[in-house]
């Protein structure tokens, strides 16, 4: 009796809202029942971490102009929605969410939240996606993108920082694509003359396991330092893949290195029967929606732009940008002079004991680069078009990339070349090194 | 359940637009919807279009035309019949909620939802409305949810628009809860088996009209109805006099309650109108006539208006209808000095 008579509440008072009477007695009429309503507690224990919302709103940095997702977007209008409920404004949320489904009938998200919007008029819910009996997975899945689409709004990234990784772009890179697993966010920034500049971000599925794949159909997204190799024209894809496909060259040198396989990592779009697909639904890949798909694509230069995938983005200041990247340059210099003096041992004490190019380790590399350099009278090395970008995860690593112009006495040659780098103690040392 | 079933259900929601007309006008409708609840559509609709003939504009005859259509499965006609009558009456809350049976049947359920708005927007404590709205939301969700986690049911679609009607109006139990409402007046002339279940039937009228008043929280919607004043004791009890004089077929009592200056409906003389109240007021067996929300006003120590939602069954035909009455007080009675349908 009691839960018929609050459920006739809860219609008599939205449908006034409906009709005629304002917003402000709808509030005092749910403030009033704040406690019988449990659908507006559920925002608050699913994100137990989040900050009130208006301040979490209010206090995002101020990006660069232009580049955040304005008021229309699709997801904007979710989040909206999903503050408007945490706000108790049902009505609005309603509102919100049925704009969103006009611009985006497919988003199957946004059915969940307005599926509830209507259950809450008839009877309080206790939790995201009411559907009675429904799929448990799929009902998880959609409850998983509210809250990391929601957390992306509540706690935002520190854009006024960068991610770690883009020490340096080469000239030919416009952009760089750095991918959050954990918070199913990929970034995009821009070479603006040599430092990364924020330009967007998007909503990504990732792996069904999560990241840090080892091995193939472990269902999960590599960590590393990638770069786009290819671009698959939709016209070559199935519906599954959406609107394009940008594989990247995983496993590369190092994941070959630590023996891990798998092939075909993609940065693809959706099918089309779907607006988005869940945080962590591929098989390895990243993906995108299709609209964000198309947006991102056009700063992708396939064999240059890098994808840069980490589990959990680390973030730092400028400062500490600029002096991450002045130490290592140092480093990477003293190596090429190094190089140049002809001096084996000043030379070769920039390889690591745990050196290796998948044929040779530290001794076998060394004994070659002695008996080469003994036939040298003088060694002129530039490099160029130097990209440098701290590997994600565990290991402290460096990934650079350059042209390389040598010159000898009895013998040039120019290549592109790759080597990776590892911190020992205050210095940087080669482990790895091979043609790009 | 089947269609008949659906159909007399409907009916069931047909209001009597003027209670006071003539008794062969009655007359002709009661056994039109007798038809109607037999099953015999195409007599019923012969006979409405026949009666419509002569009284175009009648407003009772039009929906008993659009339940009979509805009960044809002729649902855009129906709708017609319905949309027209919002716009001629658009404080009538039955049209709206038909219309959204028949969007409903469609799977309109926007659209139905919109109409069960205007029905609550008139009448805000129209039970019926709000638990078809419910029953809408429900669909609306249950849509929804389909959607966003991408079950197929169009296999099914068809036997849910069929079971959606049967699930969305079984009127004949749904119509009898705003009836049972604590806050309904209630006085019947004989035990009616329609509302065995009424436990207040046998109450006098002023308690009842009390235990509303402590009622009403549950049934907060209803508590707009009821004005935040204490409702004037002597008016309500005049009120109540009326209709249990009225529903005891104590014609007498009855007319005792108009005042001698009361403006018949149509203007006939006083002692024609009383005369046709005789007749109408003996012809059935039993008169159960109920009020529910009832609003009084007080415009001074002498003058005052009570508005409230008439539930009238007698015979086979039951209505539902907003009335006003105009009292005026004449010694320490009040009385009615003007009866009219609407707010």
């Amino acid at each position: 009796m009691a839960d018929s008579a609050r459920a006739y509440w809860r219609i008599s008072a939205l449908t006034k809202l409906g009709s005629h009477t304002g917003m402000a007695r709808t509030l005092a009429f749910f403030s009033q029942h704040r406690g019988k309503l449990l659908v507006l507690c559920i925002w608050l224990t699913l994100l137990p971490l989040a900050e009130p919302p208006a301040t979490a709103m209010g206090s995002r940095p101020s990006p660069a102009a232009g580049s955040r997702p304005g008021v229309n977007t699709p997801e904007a209008l979710l989040v909206q929605s999903l503050l408007d409920i945490q706000n108790n404004r049902l009505d609005a949320a309603l509102k919100h969410i049925n704009t969103l489904l006009s611009m985006r009938p497919n988003f199957r998200l946004a059915y969940l939240i307005k599926g509830d919007l209507l259950t809450a008029r008839m009877r309080p819910i206790a939790t995201i996606g009411n559907a009675p009996g429904g799929p448990v997975n799929r009902l998880a899945d959609l409850r998983d993108e509210a809250r990391v689409r929601l957390q992306h709004y509540l706690d935002p990234a520190p854009l006024d920082m960068v991610p770690e990784y883009l020490l340096q772009f080469d000239p030919s890179q416009h952009y760089a694509i750095v991918v959050d697993t954990s918070k199913s966010r990929l970034y995009l920034y821009k070479n603006d003359r040599g430092t990364p500049r924020y330009v967007a971000d998007y909503y990504i599925t990732s792996g069904k396991n999560g990241a840090e794949k080892l091995k193939e159909g472990d269902q999960r997204t590599p960590v590393g330092v990638y770069f786009v190799v290819n671009d698959l024209p939709k016209a070559k894809l199935s519906d599954f893949y959406g609107v394009g496909a940008f594989p990247i060259n995983y496993p590369n040198e190092w994941d070959k290195r630590l023996g891990k396989n798998g092939h075909g990592i993609w940065l693809h779009g959706v099918p089309s029967d779907t607006y988005s697909r869940p945080p962590r639904a591929s098989s390895g890949c990243v993906v995108l929606t299709n609209e964000d798909l198309k947006n991102v694509e056009q700063f992708i230069q396939v064999g240059h732009t890098p994808v840069i995938i980490s589990n959990d983005i680390a973030w730092i200041g400028r400062k500490a940008w600029q002096s991450q990247r002045a130490a290592f340059l140092h480093d990477m210099d003293a190596w090429r002079r190094d190089w140049e003096s002809l001096n084996n041992a000043r030379y070769l004490s920039h390889y690591s004991p745990q050196f290796s190019n998948g044929t040779q380790d530290l001794a076998a590399w060394a004994a070659q680069k002695r008996a080469v350099n003994a036939s040298k009278t003088s060694v002129k090395v530039t490099l160029s078009d130097v990209s440098i970008f701290r590997y994600p995860g565990k290991e402290n690593l460096i990934v650079v990339t350059f042209d390389q112009n040598y010159r000898s006495n009895n013998l040039s040659n120019q290549m592109r070349k790759r080597q990776y780098w590892m911190q020992d103690g205050a210095t940087w040392k080669i482990v790895y090194e091979g043609a790009a | 359940m089947t269609s008949s079933r659906i159909a007399s259900a409907l009916a069931i929601t047909a209001f009597c637009f003027a209670a006071a007309s003539l008794p062969t006008r009655a007359d002709e409708l009661q056994d039109i919807q007798a038809l109607v609840k037999q099953g015999n559509q195409s007599q019923a609709l012969d006979r409405v279009n026949a009666y419509l003939v002569s009284q175009p504009k009648d407003a009772q005859a039009r929906f008993l035309k659009g339940v009979i259509l509805t009960e044809q499965h002729k649902t855009a006609e129906a709708i017609k019949i319905f949309t027209a009558l919002t716009e001629d009456y658009p404080e009538l809350p039955e049209p709206y909620n038909n219309l959204a049976v028949l969007y409903a049947s469609q799977q309109q359920y926007d659209k139905a939802r919109r109409e069960l708005e205007m029905a609550i927007q008139t009448h805000p404590s129209y039970a019926t409305a709000h638990e078809n709205l419910g029953d809408i939301y429900a669909k609306m969700a249950s849509q929804a949810y389909d959607r966003a986690l991408q079950l197929d049911k169009s296999n099914t679609a068809a036997q849910t628009k069929l079971s959606l009607i049967k699930e969305i109006f079984p009127i004949n139990g749904r119509y009898q809860r705003p009836l049972i409402k604590p806050s309904t007046v209630v006085a019947v002339a004989a035990k009616p088996p329609v509302v065995a279940a009424a436990p207040v039937a046998a109450k006098p009228a002023e308690k009842i009209v009390e235990k509303s008043a402590e009622k009403t929280p549950e049934k907060p919607e209803e508590k707009a109805d009821i004005p935040k004043q204490d409702p004037d004791a002597a008016i309500l009890a005049a009120v109540n006099g009326w209709v249990s004089a009225w529903s005891n077929k104590n014609v007498g009592a009855y007319l005792r309650h108009y005042a001698p200056d009361f403006k018949t409906p149509k203007g006939e003389p006083r002692d024609a109108w009383e005369k046709m109240r005789k007749e109408r007021s003996n012809a059935p067996k039993k008169i159960i006539v109920r009020l529910s929300g009832i609003k009084v006003s007080v415009k001074d120590e002498r003058h005052a208006s009570v508005t409230f939602r008439q539930h009238y069954k007698a015979g086979g035909f039951s209505s539902s209808t907003i009335k006003t009455l105009v009292l005026i007080k004449s010694g320490d009675k009040w009385l009615i000095q003007q009866e009219r349908i609407g707010a």
